[in-house]
């Protein structure tokens, strides 16, 4: 059976990360809680707005309403990378190098390792950031599509159009692959090879949470009463395929996803706190916890694959051992 | 969009020219003692001299929705940054959403139905324009903002009454009036209106829509039922003179306005005839439409039902019991562009019950 060692706090939640295999829970007023042989907080962001848990260097990236973007790693290190004025940092992402992308406004950033920095200005707002697995290559969301900058060299983005406003981006782990969750009810992705679109519709609700697979073979998503999970295996991604459909529920909607590190099973979290394990194969469902104080915002596996790490919109957070 | 109807916290819209006098008033809500908490979310921090956090920078950003409807547009920076403060609600009562001088006040305004999160945490309060008395005739005649100001407002705050004549006021009130027949104006000098005036009104609230409103209440008053009255005269045909006439006399003629209102008024109205002909006319006319009201009489209904609309937006509900002795009367305001003012009368004035 699993068990729930819950942490209640007070406030959203917005990331909840494992950092050198301790579980992090970074909330809007920007406090970072750990459970790292008890409860220890430190303080990042004056407001936290935006996070993106950088794998390759084990740490979360926030930033904020205070123009900040910091890094956070283990141990209750908080190390300012960047200021951008007054303005709110509505987007973060790490890429590969060390280099991370963070946007207010119109403008997107890319700060490279050596701490030098360039500015990408668009006419309309960059809505969400991404860095590509593959190359110094990052996409930014934006109304009536998406745009690709390669940061290290001179040269034109490339522009992918698609009416409406596009909130969110992501690339497939392979680099294939761009999706964005879009203002309507609806995914938009792109083949990158031959710029063919991919429109993911039929969402009672808006997208706001997405998950790859291991090795980029679904990408589960929230924004319906069950998880719905895209094939994209195939060289043409879901293009007339259907999705997979799994934790259905009648009364909830699914708020966030997290698919395990090794395996096609996903973590999935509802509105009300519930979260559960679904294994694609056979749409097997494990409750992993039960209804809680409010939606599910967060979630992470450990490395080990035997923990997930999960916040809520209300604050009542915790780690679950699916191994006891 | 279930357990959060109990704690949406209120939004006022403030729109108006530059110079008109937002920043004052700004200024005010941000600095009396009125015991409540504003975020403000403005175009530019600008000349606001108070240090608030609270106070939030953000890109206007027009989003047209993707479904084929000119007139379903939001503010796309609204959506993320109501849902960054709403991450943490406890530090703040209300919402003050600053709009640019030439900002249109719609998108503005549906955002707060459109989008479902921004829904289920906000509710609209009120839309409030500010006017600068001495400037407006100016600004009415070179550009088609100010005027959808005052169209779309439940509140005008008409500023800087000092620097006219009483005449040039009386002239630039009737325009207002002329423009939008059911907002609530106030003359002031330096904003200086009563902050409970402007916040919290509930002016999309159905059950207080309506009710704090005199001039909706009024029978029709001479200054704004000309455009539609034209066609009236057309039947009685008295003397077939150019019609254009009646302008030389009117208060409207600085009236520079191509938003006209629409004031219907009828009888009992059966709920199987007018349901269905609201819901065709602001499909149809939706794009046409700012802002309607109303106040439905329905027949074998004991309770008053009101409604009211933005563009092809349209919400009603019972709101209370009619009183002892009230006449049961249905009216309904259009305000908005190319209104056919006589087929719109004609067609309400059927759905009358029998």
């Amino acid at each position: 059976m699993p068990t729930v060692a819950p942490l209640d706090l007070d406030g959203h939640c917005v990331a909840a990360v494992f950092l050198d295999n301790v579980p992090h829970f970074a909330l809007a007023d920007g406090a970072i809680h750990r459970l790292d042989n008890g409860h220890k907080t430190i303080q990042a962001n004056d407001g936290l707005l935006s996070t993106f848990h950088d794998a390759a260097n084990d740490r979360l990236i926030t930033g904020g309403e205070d123009g900040k973007i910091f890094a956070v790693t283990a141990g209750g290190n908080v190390s300012e990378l960047a200021t951008a004025g007054k303005k709110w940092i509505t987007s973060v992402a790490a890429g590969p190098q060390g280099a991370i992308a963070y946007a207010t406004g119109k403008t997107a950033f890319v700060r490279f390792a050596d701490g030098k920095t360039k500015e990408f200005a668009h006419p309309r707002s960059v809505e969400g950031l991404a860095f590509s697995p593959k190359g110094m290559r990052f996409g930014v969301a934006r109304y009536n599509g998406a745009t690709l900058h390669f940061p290290a060299a001179e040269g034109k983005p490339v522009e992918l159009e698609w009416a409406g406003a596009h909130t969110g981006v992501t690339f497939s782990p392979d680099g294939a692959f761009l999706v964005t969750t879009m203002q309507e009810n609806a995914l938009h992705g792109w083949k990158l090879a031959d710029g063919k679109h991919m429109r993911m519709t039929g969402y009672p609700g808006k997208v706001k949470s997405l998950s790859w697979s291991v090795k980029g073979k679904w990408l589960a998503s929230s924004g319906a009463p069950a998880a719905i999970v895209w094939p994209f295996s195939g060289k043409d991604g879901p293009m007339g395929k259907a999705p997979l459909e799994l934790g259905t529920r009648g009364n909830a909607m699914v708020t966030c996803v997290a698919c395990h590190p090794s395996q096609d099973v996903a973590a999935i979290g509802y509105d009300d706190g519930m979260v559960m394990a679904v294994r694609f194969a056979d749409a097997r469902e494990v409750l992993l916890r039960r209804q809680g104080k409010g939606a599910i915002t967060a979630m992470m596996w450990d490395r080990e694959e035997r923990r997930i790490a999960f916040g809520s919109a209300a604050g009542d957070c915790g780690v679950i051992d699916i191994s006891a | 969009m279930s357990d959060a109807q109990t704690t949406q916290i209120p939004v006022t819209v403030l729109t108006g020219y530059l110079g008109a006098g937002k920043t004052t008033l700004l200024n005010r809500i941000l600095s009396e003692n009125h015991g409540k908490r504003y975020a403000v979310i403005v175009n530019e921090f600008g000349e606001i001299g108070i240090d608030n956090d609270l106070i939030v920078e953000s890109d206007e950003e027009i989003y047209e929705m993707n479904n084929g409807c000119v007139c379903c547009t939001v503010r796309g920076d609204l959506i993320r940054v109501v849902e960054g403060l709403m991450r943490r609600p406890g530090r703040f009562d209300a919402i003050v959403v600053e709009t640019t001088g030439l900002a249109d006040p719609v998108p503005v305004a549906q955002t707060f139905f459109m989008d479902d999160d921004v829904r289920s945490k906000t509710k609209l309060d009120a839309v409030v324009a500010l006017v600068d008395a001495k400037h407006l005739p100016l600004r009415l005649k070179d550009s088609k903002e100010a005027e959808d100001q005052i169209a779309f407002a439940d509140v005008v705050v008409l500023n800087k009454t000092d620097l006219v004549t009483p005449e040039e006021l009386a002239k630039v009130e009737a325009t207002i009036r002329a423009i939008n027949p059911a907002a609530k104006i106030h003359r002031t000098t330096r904003a200086g209106v009563a902050l409970s005036e402007v916040l919290d009104r509930g002016a999309f609230d159905l059950s207080r829509a309506l009710e704090n409103d005199p001039h909706f209440l009024e029978s029709h008053d001479h200054d704004h039922d000309h455009d539609h009255d034209h066609h009236d005269h057309d039947h009685h045909d008295h003397d077939g003179h150019d019609h254009h006439h009646h302008d030389h006399a009117h208060p409207s003629d600085i009236h520079d306005v191509t938003v006209q209102s629409v004031s219907l008024r009828g009888g009992e109205m059966d709920s199987k005839k007018f349901f269905p002909w609201i819901e065709k006319i602001t499909q149809m006319e939706g794009p046409n439409i700012l802002r309607l009201k109303g106040i439905i009489a329905l027949k074998g209904d004991d309770e008053r039902y009101v409604i009211q609309g933005v563009h092809m937006i349209i919400e009603g509900d019972h709101q209370r019991a009619w009183k002892d002795g009230e006449k049961h009367e249905s009216r309904l305001v259009f305000i908005g562009r190319e209104l056919d003012a006589e087929r719109l009368k004609k067609s309400f004035e059927a759905c009358q019950a029998a």
